[in-house]
């Protein structure tokens, strides 16, 4: 034995005498996890959150949560003078007097916009391989709830240096918090501590966002990761891959390399970008005066659908018996984005009520292979997009020479004419990549190198594909289309008819596929 | 004494002194308001004018008409002073090329004395907000950059973004960037409030007031990159677009290369 | 030959592809030094980090193509701190893809349900202890812990309230008052009606009284935009003429649609924009809107000239400001 050996036998003994670690230990350094570089979007994510914990912490050691007024006599010669919010100066003394507070205040925003992209880009990871199907149901809830929860922690975070863009942010929150009917205006007002602006919402969002939601984070990304744990992830269909086993990379010692180091690459990219990119630049925004506007004002990109939606709302309010209903703030603020997420977050079983499916899956689907559930995605993605785009329709108008009343119009009706359109376009691509597969299967790849038969004819070599690529072009289930019967074996009428009618038309449609070759077409073809 | 008192009991003796006293005033007036463009005596005026209406009538008349009345196609000029001929015409807007919804700055047609002598026409025709003079554009030393940016922000944020960046205004106009506007032009913008532009009077926004906010134009024009690439100073929607490029697009290729077999 | 449908056959792992480190010990060497190479490349990193925090001045800047005139403490810093940090990364990744072992392992799932005794198991015991309890049979106790649970979520409600103050009608009353001047925002100068050219936009705040401090929430709602174009170019009812004075019109700044300053004046146009969401108003039809989703138009303030000349208010503003709330009645 090694001193080295010695001195770690005797600390994982005393460990063990007081935990009982060795035998969780052994198996989970050995658990196998699968290897694909999809699979480690939710990590970026994940070391994003990690990255926001510490640059976040450094910030709050300076940053003063309060909005009672001081006069600036800091360094930065343009504010000096003025009268601002603790708040506002104290961001400027991080940004310009304490040596690497602004490339702080920088790596903390970037991580912020990286973590949210990564969450979207991992959601749509998920929903297009079909990882969120049973079992996995709860921890795409999950993963909804932390994608509504970012978008509100980011808010409240760009919110905190209160600046004439983040409070411009805020006077829009409170707007929409004083449409709501009946309670609107008290909310607001306990909100706010009185009038807007006021004296409390400042101090009062920094509780939420450096306590409560940093917080309830932790809770759920934990729960979020024990059940990826103990479930085990998911893999791509392939040879040797089954529904009941893993094939992969153990964790220790290539797993925890990979993993481990790629924390490290997801901060030194996002310490690049606060580096060398300027973001927040809160001293050329100034401090908020509820008096004082800039054209060109948006929120963080990841709120940017729903500007966009807010923007292109119709100019509707209702008034009856003395009283105001906005529907012009309600519908793109609350009811809009309301269905979409609870859309979002019960899809697993609208989707299983659609195929009748209640079996476990851990071999993911191909896109293609699911032609409607990739569609209704693509549909989805487009109608956050016009939104987006429509969220920056000044920006995009400045620059593109256009007049904003047509970006407007084009997003007033592209977002109710293009998801459509991308439905069915997405779905037919899907049938033609499906057919593709097809031929590969049957006939193999193309070679490109001609062959003269011998009576004149010119064919062109195909050569046939491996059997592992075969297998994985092949793997896939094409479950029928649910079959419901409008009366029972005696023939009464069924109740729920017409529930039942629609889910049988929707489950037809979910079924249309290109049918796989088997092994019956293939010795067909040999026979040729 | 004699003569003297002949001279002055002559017929010529009362226009003769008004012509004296016309010329005192005249070159004591352009002595305390002068640039420091050459001064001109009353006869290189008129001649200035006689230029300026020539060139008017060739090139401007057209759409503003012969009388400066204008038509359906461009503003009556009657009364918009020497400062709105100096603003347009130096920076390349007037004469127009392209009638479209924003008329742009391109390079100027008309040089400096021609322009000069543009204005001192129209001037002539009827009073209006005069070129400011090389004295009144201290503001290095007159203007305060706070209280420009204050200023700013209240008046001028709105139109032209934050940091002078320019913005949209409805049906296609914008507000341009204020970059590299010489502090002559964004002064005289001010008081004669061009296209769309309101008129920003000297008793709401005082001179002095209109200095600091130039000062704080130009600090916010030199002044360096405090925190990296600007990203166009326009906010979050250049530093959402890096994300999703940049940002994503490093990260995503680490992953590719993470996960992809060595040889 | 059958008649059945066969589907293709999984044919299994494939053969594991050795690396060249594995087998060629150059390789291997070469791996270890490019590893190690990536692990120095970091260790610099960290050494430019710490020397830029202490060593490069504050106020130095330094030209780079794309990023201008950049500041050198800010930049140098972040670069090394960037690099110390992703070729730690960059290291441990190539060590794992080509030293450590790469054999793919075959691991079996287990069905997530549990087995059929361990769940009857569970019903069994579930069901004896909730029996033993009794809450089910024990109406009494069910009654009177359901009341007591659900008062005492009632508790946090109740601690809230201080939260704030009930809006009473503050939404509805700004500093506007009869009489009150108008005055410049920044400055506080009044103003006549002189002071402004047609085609002229003034941001203008009431005058306080002198004990008044002016706060941000007195600018929330006090706020308003006076312009000046011709009197005949108005087309407005009797009423709301009487409003004005010689071509002079005076509107809440505060937009209807969500608060946003709607500052941004049109003079050739006359149109007033907001550039949170585009809502287009219409001055000379007293702020109709006429693009964008505010659907009612700015409030306008009566104004008029005191005895001294300078533009005051007639009277408040004859309905709340700012955004809409479910007690405003129009």
């Amino acid at each position: 034995m090694t001193a080295r050996e010695r001195v770690a036998g005797t600390v994982a003994n005393y460990v063990d005498e007081r935990t009982g670690a060795a035998k969780w230990m052994k198996k989970n350094l050995t658990k196998v996890f699968p290897d694909h570089w999809s699979f480690l979007l939710g990590e970026v994510a994940l070391y994003s959150f990690v990255i926001l914990l510490l640059s976040g912490t450094f910030l709050t050691f300076w940053y003063d949560p309060s909005q009672r007024e001081v006069l600036y006599e800091g360094t930065y010669a343009p504010l000096n003078g003025l009268h601002m919010s603790a708040a506002y100066s104290s961001t400027l003394h991080i940004s310009f007097e304490v040596r690497g507070g602004l490339l702080m205040r920088q790596i903390h925003h970037w991580a912020a916009l990286i973590f949210m992209a990564a969450i979207v880009v991992h959601l749509m990871r998920v929903y297009f391989t079909g990882a969120f199907r049973k079992p996995r149901e709860f921890n795409w809830i999950i993963g909804v709830g932390l994608l509504t929860l970012g978008i509100v922690e980011g808010f409240l975070g760009y919110s905190l240096p209160d600046d004439l863009l983040s409070g411009t942010g805020i006077r829009i929150a409170e707007a929409i918090i004083q449409a709501l009917p009946v309670v609107g205006s008290y909310l607001a007002f306990f909100a706010f501590g009185g009038a807007f602006p006021g004296e409390a919402f400042i101090p009062r969002i920094f509780t939420v966002h450096v306590l409560l939601l940093p917080g309830i984070f932790l809770a759920l990304i934990t729960v979020h990761l024990m059940l990826v744990w103990y479930q085990k992830h998911t893999q791509w269909p392939g040879p040797g891959r089954t529904e009941k086993n893993v094939v992969g990379y153990p964790l220790m010692p290539a797993y925890m390399a990979k993993a481990g180091g790629f924390f490290f690459i997801v901060f030194g990219v996002t310490a690049f970008l606060g580096a060398v990119a300027s973001i927040n630049p809160i001293w050329l925004y100034g401090p908020y005066n509820p008096g004082q506007i800039s054209a060109g004002s948006q929120p963080d990109w990841y709120m940017g659908w729903l500007d966009g939606l807010v923007r292109m709302s119709p100019p509707l309010e209702s008034h009856f018996l003395g009283h105001t209903v906005s529907w012009n703030i309600l519908i793109p603020g609350l009811i809009v984005p309301g269905i979409l997420f609870t859309g979002m977050a019960l899809y697993p079983f609208i989707e299983s009520w659609i195929t009748g499916d209640k079996r476990e899956h851990h071999l993911l689907d191909r896109p293609r292979n699911v032609p409607n559930r990739t569609a209704l995605g693509a549909m989805s993605l487009t109608f956050m997009l016009v939104a987006l785009i429509n969220g920056g329709n000044d920006i995009i108008a400045t620059n593109f020479h256009l007049a904003i009343n047509q970006v407007m119009w084009f997003s007033r009706i592209a977002i109710f004419v293009l998801p459509p359109i991308a439905f069915v376009v997405t779905k037919r691509i899907c049938l033609s990549l499906q057919r593709a597969d097809r031929e590969l299967v049957l006939h193999g790849r193309e070679t490109g190198r001609l062959l003269m038969l011998p009576h004149g004819e010119f064919v062109e070599v195909h050569e046939p594909i491996s059997p592992e690529l075969a297998w994985k072009l092949t793997a896939h289930e094409q479950a029928p289309a649910l079959a419901l019967e409008d009366v029972d074996a005696r023939g009464v009428r069924r109740a729920g008819g017409l529930k039942n009618k629609l889910r049988k038309r929707i489950s037809q449609a979910n079924a249309e596929s290109i049918s796989k070759p088997t092994l019956n077409d293939l010795k067909e073809i040999e026979h040729h | 004494m004699k003569k003297l008192s002949k001279l002055r009991r002559s017929s010529f003796a009362s226009p003769l002194l008004l012509v004296v006293a016309l010329f005192a005033i005249g070159t004591t007036f352009s002595v305390a308001s002068a640039t420091d463009k050459t001064e001109l005596t009353v006869d290189q005026r008129s001649a200035q004018v006689a230029e300026g209406k020539q060139i008017f009538l060739k090139g401007c008349s057209s759409c503003h008409g012969l009388n400066l009345e204008g038509s359906a196609i461009a503003p009556s000029l009657i009364g918009v002073g020497a400062a709105s001929v100096d603003c347009q015409v130096r920076t390349g807007r007037m004469p127009v090329a392209d009638l479209s919804q924003q008329i742009a700055r391109k390079k100027p047609v008309y040089n400096a004395e021609q322009t000069a002598a543009l204005a001192a026409y129209v001037a002539s025709t009827a009073p209006g907000p005069a070129i400011p003079g090389e004295s009144s554009l201290n503001y290095e030393r007159d203007g305060n950059t706070a209280e420009g940016g204050t200023l700013f922000r209240t008046n001028c944020a709105m139109c032209h973004n934050f940091a002078g960046q320019g913005g949209a205004l409805s049906q296609g106009k914008y507000a341009p960037t204020l970059m590299g506007v010489e502090p002559k032009y964004i002064y005289e913008a001010l008081i004669t409030g061009p296209q769309s532009m309101p008129v920003f009077s000297d008793k709401t926004i005082t001179p002095a007031e209109k200095l600091s906010i130039i000062k704080w134009i130009k600090a916010a024009e030199t002044e360096p990159q405090l925190g990296g690439a600007a990203l166009g100073r326009v906010g979050p929607v250049t530093e959402g677009l890096l994300v999703w490029t940049l940002g994503l697009g490093l990260l995503i290729g680490v992953a590719v290369w993470l996960a992809a077999k060595a040889r | 030959m059958s008649n059945e449908i066969e589907a293709i056959k999984d044919p299994g792992l494939p053969a594991h592809v050795h690396r060249k480190a594995d087998t060629d010990p150059v390789a291997e060497k070469r791996a270890e030094r490019q590893v190690a190479i990536l692990f120095l490349i970091s260790a610099l990193g960290t050494v430019l980090f710490i020397y830029s925090y202490y060593f490069i001045a504050e106020d130095v800047f330094v030209f780079f193509p794309v990023l201008g005139n950049t500041n050198a403490h800010q930049l140098f810093l972040g670069l090394g701190l960037a690099i110390a940090l992703f070729f730690i990364g960059a290291a441990a990744i190539h060590w794992a893809k080509t030293l450590m072992p790469d054999e793919e392992v075959i691991a079996m799932r287990h069905t997530m349900r549990s087995e059929d005794e361990d769940r009857d198991a569970l019903v069994v015991t579930v069901k004896e202890r909730a029996g033993a309890a009794g809450l089910g049979r024990r109406s009494l106790i069910k009654r009177s812990m359901g009341l007591s649970l659900g008062l005492i979520g009632l508790s946090p409600l109740v601690l809230l309230r201080d939260l704030g103050p009930l809006p009473g009608n503050d939404l509805t009353k700004t500093s506007w008052m009869a009489g009150t001047r108008l005055v410049t925002d920044p400055g506080d100068r009044p103003i006549r009606p002189e002071d402004l050219e047609v085609g002229a936009v003034a941001q203008v705040l009431p005058k306080l009284r002198p004990d008044q401090a002016r706060t941000l929430n007195d600018i929330g709602k006090d706020a308003v935009l006076l312009i000046r174009i011709r009197p005949e170019e108005f087309q407005l009812s009797a009423e709301r003429l009487s409003w004005t004075y010689d071509g002079i019109i005076a509107f809440s700044k505060i937009c209807s649609h969500m608060g946003c300053a709607v500052a941004l004046y049109e003079q050739s146009t006359k149109h007033l924009l907001c550039p949170c969401h585009q809502s287009t108003f219409d001055v000379p039809r007293a702020a109709k809107v006429i693009f964008g989703p505010a659907a009612r138009p700015l409030p306008q303030l009566a104004i008029t000239v005191d005895a001294e000349g300078y533009l005051i208010a007639q009277k408040p503003f004859s309905e709340p400001v700012g955004p809409s709330f479910w007690e405003r009645s129009s």
